[in-house]
């Protein structure tokens, strides 16, 4: 049984490469801060897959870290994006 | 008997999540727009996780790894919800607009 939860966990990281291939090739930064969702999401998933494969329960807690950090991931990457184009502007109109 | 019956279960459940999970996947690199690559991203991946975890409930060794469970799909809804109107606001304020059907490619 435990070979059909690590071939899971592998779909599962599968979906998560195809993903990344978004990240790489978006042609915006909001593409771009989509995968920052993307990691805690199939994190927290592949953390609870690997916990039932391994029978190591305590794999949980790693994957309740990553679905509580995605947030303030994303939060982050967003005020980054959005202070950085407000920098831009304010250098360009002092010109 | 049971006890065999619950793990196909829970592997049928978490099979399903992993089919959701691919079709979000599959979403976010084929659809044409920002906008609606995060819808699929946010929904789909966030279905797929809540069949895993609903898959993953029956093996649980103790009730606070079932809360556990529960606790992390739920922290993940609440982060993609928040992640999603962020990142559209931002996409809005940098200028992006919708692909509209009809439009030329």
């Amino acid at each position: 049984m435990e070979i059909v939860y690590l071939g899971l966990s592998a779909a599962i990281m599968l979906s998560f490469a195809g993903g990344a291939i978004r990240l790489l090739r978006g042609p915006s930064r909001a593409d771009r801060m989509m995968g920052a969702q993307l990691f805690g999401t199939t994190g927290a998933a592949i953390a609870m897959v690997l916990a039932a494969a391994m029978d190591a329960w305590v794999l949980l807690d790693v994957g309740l870290v990553f679905a509580a950090l995605a947030a303030v991931t994303v939060i982050a990457f967003v005020q980054r994006a959005h202070v950085g184009h407000q920098v831009d502007e304010v250098s360009a109109g002092k010109e | 008997m049971v006890e065999t019956l619950s793990v196909w279960a829970s592997i049928i459940c978490i099979s399903i999540g992993v089919v959701f999970f691919g079709a979000g996947t599959t979403g976010m690199l084929r659809f044409p727009d920002v906008y609606t690559r995060l819808h699929a991203m946010t929904k789909a991946d966030n279905l797929g996780l809540g069949f895993v975890a609903l898959g993953l409930l029956p093996l649980a060794p103790s009730w606070s790894d079932a809360l556990k469970l529960v606790l992390i799909w739920g922290f993940i809804l609440m982060a993609g919800t928040t992640a999603a109107h962020l990142v559209a606001q931002s996409a809005r304020r940098h200028g992006r607009q919708e692909k509209l059907q009809g439009e030329e490619m």
